[in-house]
């Protein structure tokens, strides 16, 4: 079993969100970026763990971006993996980049796919179900728990309302979050070993961008905190009626 | 027309669901078109007549049974075709975990652009442009959409639903679904009973490290009983098995946007704000004067929770009292 797994770059969880272009483009300055917590934590390691158990006989990660995520990727590889791609577009339209991922799955015989449940950045949590349908593949997003037994990948999802349990044959994309697996900590050696590690670039398919983000907007601040005595319960479900009008 | 994914759980169309619809009906105002909804599985004729009264002239049934368990492959499908038949311009669904699955699908298929999770009306003055939230909540963003077809996914919560008048049609629609389509074999589904399901709920009572163990969150539950709330947590304590996963609301755990949301306990780092500070009126209950949660709050009430959170209850039950 081949496991690809997609990793996007995103702005450090405590990074101060800020505009700058009148408001056309997010402010890198002082910005670090990290690996998508969900990628990380959840997917990449899930996977690891798969070829660790001699479910998977191989992990690649795969990115979408300019040279400038390099040094994320080389930290993902750090964690493990045998391998990068690198595809050599900039976007932020999902299905650019969801098309520049299916476009290289196809070529290469993948039989996991697995992603994220979202990138922290746009949350758009698109990818997956995309590359899923590009890939003419089954999709079973919010994964909690992914085991595999031969061909057959039995998962636990989030469904609205309630959980699931699935069984579903192989090839298949999977979007995981909490419960798939612990996030790791890369110790000398994989870091080490990142180094050398075999990272490809490859050109960026001709896909049209189909949306873009043309503006950002911060939310209205708040007006400022209204304290209430702790002895006055009755005049705070008051003022949650007759002013703030939620219940 | 506009199509829009109406959803419904054993027959009964979600309150999300008829917000999507009055989305829709908006949009379609503003276009010079009408709405045409898609409902799938097991739901009653009444059922679709009424999606009429939230702006619905038509209703596309497709009555496949499998249809009634989730799967993200065959609803595109079936979503695609209503499209197609009705030559959409627009598709509408909901930024649920339904939505998330199946409206990108529709939306690679067709080659269109996707608004995932949109908080407003799109303008269409100079393109068509429709704002969603980013970075988890900290800010929004305006994403403009250049191919013909364009999909919306709607973030819950974020309209009132308002009930008008009006009856809608109901038309069988055959999508072509064949057995390849439902390949994904459900083995369990476990759907809490009763309980609001947390990214649907009005009113949230959430609880974090400040209430000190599992065992005091039983003031929590009298008051989200009595308000008829959800409950939630933040990361370190469902990190610390105090709860479950699917209560933990911040930016790596779910994104919420209740009316109300009253935080218990809770600090309020920056992770924590990012999946809540789209609720509409936000209060927090915490003894330290130095938490941060209170910088972003409508209401405080500074003192602990073990005394303050029952005489809360107290006085909601009171106030309900008052207003039988």
């Amino acid at each position: 079993m081949k496991i690809l797994v997609c990793i996007s770059q995103v702005p450090d969880t405590t990074a101060k969100i800020a505009f700058t272009d009148n408001n056309t483009a997010f402010n890198t300055q002082g910005v670090t970026y990290i690996i998508n917590p969900y990628d990380e934590w959840y997917a990449l390691v899930r996977a690891l763990e798969l070829k660790e158990s001699g479910a998977a006989t191989a992990v690649h990660l795969v990115t979408v971006g300019k040279a400038d995520v390099e040094p994320v990727i080389r930290k993902a590889l750090a964690l493990g993996g045998d391998e990068a791609i690198r595809i050599d577009t900039d976007s932020n339209d999902p299905y650019q980049v969801a098309a520049q991922i299916a476009e290289y799955a196809k070529a290469h015989n993948y039989d996991l796919v697995l992603c994220g449940k979202e990138s922290i950045d746009y949350n758009n949590g698109s990818v997956g179900a995309m590359v899923a349908e590009l890939l003419d593949m089954n999709f079973l997003g919010f994964a909690s728990k992914i085991d595999v037994a031969g061909t057959t990948v039995t998962v636990n999802r989030e469904i609205d309302g309630g959980e699931e349990t699935n069984a579903c044959d192989l090839p298949l994309v999977i979007s995981c979050q909490k419960g798939v697996a612990e996030a790791r900590i890369p110790n000398m050696r994989g870091i080490m070993a990142a180094r050398t590690k075999p990272l490809t670039v490859v050109a960026g398919a001709a896909v049209a961008n189909v949306s873009s983000v043309t503006s950002y907007e911060m939310p209205a601040p708040k007006s400022g905190v209204k304290m209430i005595s702790a002895d006055n319960m009755d005049e705070l479900v008051q003022l949650l009626h007759s002013e703030a009008k939620v219940i | 027309m506009i199509v829009v994914l109406a959803e419904h759980a054993q027959g009964v169309f979600k309150k999300k669901s008829l917000e999507a619809i009055l989305y829709a009906a908006h949009i379609a105002k503003e276009m010079g078109t009408g709405v045409t909804a898609i409902a799938m599985g097991n739901v009653s004729e009444s059922e679709m007549q009424g999606l009429g009264a939230y702006g619905a002239q038509r209703v596309l049934h497709t009555t496949d049974a499998r249809l009634d368990n989730f799967n993200s492959k065959a609803y595109a499908k079936v979503v695609i075709a209503a499209a197609k038949k009705e030559s959409a311009k627009v598709i509408v669904g909901l930024h649920d975990t339904t939505g998330k699955a199946v409206m990108p699908r529709v939306a690679a298929r067709l080659q269109a652009g996707l608004v995932a999770g949109a908080v407003g009306y799109p303008t269409m003055s100079n393109g068509f442009t429709v704002k969603k939230t980013v970075f988890s909540g900290k800010a929004f963003a305006f994403v403009t959409v250049t191919s013909d077809t364009k999909v919306i996914s709607l973030m819950p919560n974020t309209f009132p639903v308002v009930k008008g008048e009006g009856s809608a049609t109901i038309e069988t629609l055959d999508a072509g679904l064949s057995d390849a389509d439902f390949s994904v074999k459900v083995l369990e589904v476990s759907k809490a009973s009763g309980a609001i399901p947390l990214s649907e709920a009005e009113l949230v009572v959430s609880g974090g490290r400040g209430m000190k163990g599992p065992e005091n969150w039983y003031v929590l539950e009298d008051l989200a009983k009595e308000l008829g709330a959800a409950t939630a947590c933040s990361r370190p304590v469902a990190d610390s098995h105090w709860r479950p996963h699917g209560e933990h609301v911040g930016q790596t755990g779910g994104t919420i946007r209740p009316n109300l949301y009253i935080a218990v306990g809770i600090s309020g780092a920056i992770q924590h704000l990012a999946g809540v500070n789209g609720s509409k009126t936000i209060v927090v209950i915490n003894k330290d004067p130095e938490a941060p949660f209170f910088k972003a709050a409508d209401y405080g009430v500074l003192g602990d929770a073990m005394e303050v959170i029952p005489k809360l209850t107290e006085a909601v039950k009171k106030y309900k009292a008052s207003q039988n």
